[in-house]
């Protein structure tokens, strides 16, 4: 094995310059070459307590894959990887590695920790360039018939998102036969419609969806359970053993402030759809339309907040701009979003609450009245309360505006399924541990039930329910 | 891929197809719809749903030849097929406990009122139809309508049919005259289903209209459809696509229908060019 690196600082990951990026849809963080990688990967200790591994939500066996990707060994890594997370290429994108696995590395208490995430990253990268394209396409719903015969007991998992395609991985592994209903006309959920381009190409996605596809999951787009076929249906007719709801947190919270319908005011989810999944950057050679005009401001400071900014920059928007009712320390995105946004020209406006938008008479957004505001004491979520300054108002002249304050989830499941219990706002109730729902073999997790969270947590929950789900039907017999 | 199975041009810028959609037909009722992408490139666009076939497992929609999109599919001739088709979405129409009812469709929303004026029809409600277009020659499912009507009124806006007026005039006709009705069923142009609740709520008249409301998803999941009803933000897509036509606030549904306008223009004038070398 190579010597120690005994470096303080990451080995640093190529970008595209922030001048270049911000006008295209490409890949902004380019990845380690094999040289990178290994460098990065002898600056692993190996610790035997292995702390990385405990604030994982799927807890890959980072010690182990690190000391062969700094062997150079990188099949045997993606191999480790791979045993624990169905979407490694993913998550190496798009975890917030710095609140997980990173923030428990020894190295980063003097320091910075290891690149878990980049290793990662790179480690499935090699994989999937490796492994042959050509997996099944997902069948599209509606003339094939629902529910064949099996001889291995059926399970039904709704929402091809993060948490139900690792879920229906994990079963598929376990040897169950698999069906994923997914409502849009392509699988990924979040991976496809939410998260851009720039920051998880949507090759990267198919291609781990393909991986799956080739485990034996079957994937059938244009279904809506709860519209096209009710969950108690695939449980009785159909002949499904069991399910795993994972329908995200599709409904889009807005402000309730005076001109939130105006047009030119879209939900993040809109915004991001029309641009990601419809790809309306290509207008008007893909049919979808978007209209932004010189000076966007986003609501909110969450990682969706950024995406949103930054696409606006991409889309030809002068003026990006974060409006955010907290400081800067408090803002939920991840460091690296904020860095990246900020490189790329977004201006943050911080302590600022949109209270009314104003119309140009002709029903389009003009302008966005403000009020400044200061932090008071810690809220519920520890952070600090913004509360208003007295006399701080102000007019931000806006032609479009993204609210991207958060989702609660889907309710259709919920209102097609009798008997389900859910939250008052909407979640489905389950087990934190086996996502087990108070309806015995329907299981729940990912954004259905906490409400809008991470890819990587539903992954958790996803992994959590399938071995769950395994238990059951091994009891039934 | 969802095939056509079946297409009539209803009149120069009408057109029916029907897909083989088995899944959809089981569950489609009136009043939902479906949201169809025509091929890669495509926008997600929702029509109502027209008609629809358990047992063949067919499921239609009407549509007028108006952008890009339309045009598309348009062009497709039995045999064809789409690349996605998804529903039933959307809540069905409440019809229960009308045991009278008026059903108002103008220009396309003919189409869309059939389902509604048929399932009336057939639970026995005495079900009225009024029917309006600009001039005879547009006409359609003339015959249709009358097999699921106690009464067919259509009005011409040029009296080219001998009825000269809008699909308001016969209603306000009606009204004046005496006729009970459990409820207005208002389905069409805006500013027609805006003319229609503004006579109705004279008369006390339950009114439901049928928003068709700028859409992606139809799940819930964009916002995009969203329509204020008695103060309250609603989306079309799943408290809809029927609200009560009384609360509803028209002005700002207007102007969310050209939220688009200029984009629609430079698609269609784009694909002209391309398609045609700009000849029209």
């Amino acid at each position: 094995m190579a010597g120690k690196n005994m470096s303080l600082e990451k080995t640093p990951m190529p970008e595209q310059e922030p001048g270049v990026r911000s006008r295209n849809f490409d890949e902004v963080a380019l990845g380690y070459t094999d040289g990178q990688a290994m460098a990065e990967a002898a600056r692993c200790l190996g610790c035997k307590s292995s702390p990385c591994v405990a604030g994982c939500p799927v807890n890959v066996r980072i010690p182990e894959f690190i000391a062969r990707v700094a062997d150079g060994d990188f099949p045997a890594a993606a191999e480790i990887v791979t045993s624990s997370n169905a979407l490694p290429a993913i998550c190496g994108r798009v975890c917030p590695q710095e609140k997980q696995c990173e923030s428990l590395c020894v190295r980063g208490k003097k320091g910075e920790s290891v690149a878990i995430g980049r290793l990662e990253r790179f480690v499935a990268d090699k994989l999937l360039d490796a492994a042959a394209d050509g997996a099944a396409a997902p069948a599209a719903g509606g003339t094939a018939p629902i529910g064949r015969g099996a001889d291995r007991p059926r399970v039904a998992v709704v929402g091809a998102g993060p948490s139900g395609l690792t879920c229906a991985g994990e079963l598929a592994k376990l040897g169950y036969a698999v069906t994923v209903f997914e409502a849009l006309h392509t699988p990924g959920g979040v991976l496809v419609y939410g998260i851009p381009e720039f920051r998880l190409p949507k090759a990267i996605v198919r291609r781990e969806i393909a991986n799956l596809t080739s485990l034996g999951v079957e994937i059938i787009t244009n279904v809506v359970v709860g519209r096209t076929i009710p969950l108690d249906e695939l449980l009785g007719t159909a002949g499904y053993s069991a399910a795993y709801i994972a329908s995200g947190a599709g409904l889009p919270k807005f402000q309730h402030i005076p001109g939130e319908n105006l047009n030119g005011v879209y939900s993040a989810n809109e915004f991001l759809t029309r641009i990601n999944l419809m790809r309306a950057y290509e207008f008007p050679q893909y049919d979808t339309p978007l209209r932004v005009g010189d000076t966007v401001a986003v609501v909110g400071g969450g990682n969706v907040a950024m995406d949103a900014a930054r696409c606006a920059k991409r889309v030809g928007a002068k003026n990006v701009y974060i409006v955010y009712r907290r400081g800067e320390a408090e803002l939920p995105a991840r460091l690296e979003e904020i860095h990246h946004a900020r490189e790329e020209g977004v201006v943050f406006k911080f302590l600022t609450a949109p209270t009314r938008l104003e119309g140009d008479g002709d029903g389009f957004v003009r302008s966005m009245e403000c009020q400044e505001m200061e932090l008071g004491e810690p809220d519920a979520s520890g952070r600090r309360r913004p509360v208003i300054k007295p006399g701080g108002v102000f007019t931000l002249d806006v032609s479009t505006v993204v609210v991207a304050i958060g989702n609660t989830p889907n309710p259709l499941i919920v209102s097609t399924t009798p008997g389900l219990a859910a939250e008052s706002w909407g979640g489905v109730i389950a087990d934190e541990e086996t996502g087990a729902t108070n309806r015995p073999g329907v299981y729940a997790g990912g954004d259905a039930v906490t409400g809008a969270a991470t890819v990587i947590l539903a992954m958790g929950a996803g992994k959590k329910a399938a071995a769950a789900i395994d238990v059951y039907l091994t009891q039934k017999g | 891929m969802y095939k056509i199975t079946k297409k009539r041009v209803l009149n120069s810028s009408t057109v029916m197809l029907e897909f083989d959609a088995p899944l959809i037909a089981r569950r489609a009722l009136p009043g939902q719809f479906v949201v169809l992408r025509v091929d890669e490139p495509g926008e997600r666009v929702p029509f109502t749903i027209a008609d629809s076939d358990e047992r063949t497992g067919a499921v239609s929609v009407i549509f007028q030849i108006a952008g890009h999109s339309t045009r598309k599919l348009a062009a497709l001739s039995e045999g064809e097929s789409v690349l996605d088709l998804v529903g039933p979405l959307g809540r069905a129409s409440e019809l229960d406990g009308f045991r009278s009812a008026a059903v108002i469709g103008g220009g396309l929303g003919i189409a869309i009122a059939y389902p509604q004026a048929r399932a009336l029809y057939e639970r026995g409600a005495r079900t009225d139809v009024i029917v309006g277009f600009r001039t005879r020659e547009l006409t359609i499912l003339e015959e249709e309508l009358s097999a699921v009507s106690s009464e067919l009124t259509v009005m011409t806006d040029d009296g080219s049919n001998g009825n000269k007026g809008f699909v308001t005039t016969a209603l306000q006709r009606k009204l004046e005259a005496g006729a009970k009705y459990d409820a207005v069923i208002a389905i069409g142009p805006l500013p027609m289903m805006r003319a229609v609740c503004e006579l109705t709520r004279g008369y006390g008249v339950h009114t439901i209209v049928s928003m068709n409301s700028v859409m992606i998803d139809g799940t819930g999941m964009c916002g995009c459809c969203r329509v204020t009803v008695g103060g309250e933000r609603k989306f079309a897509c799943v408290d809809g696509p029927d609200f009560d036509g009384h609360l509803v606030d028209f002005g700002e549904a207007a102007y969310r229908s050209r939220m688009f306008l200029e984009e629609e223009r430079i698609s269609s004038e784009t694909h002209v060019c391309n398609l045609t070398g700009g000849v029209r």
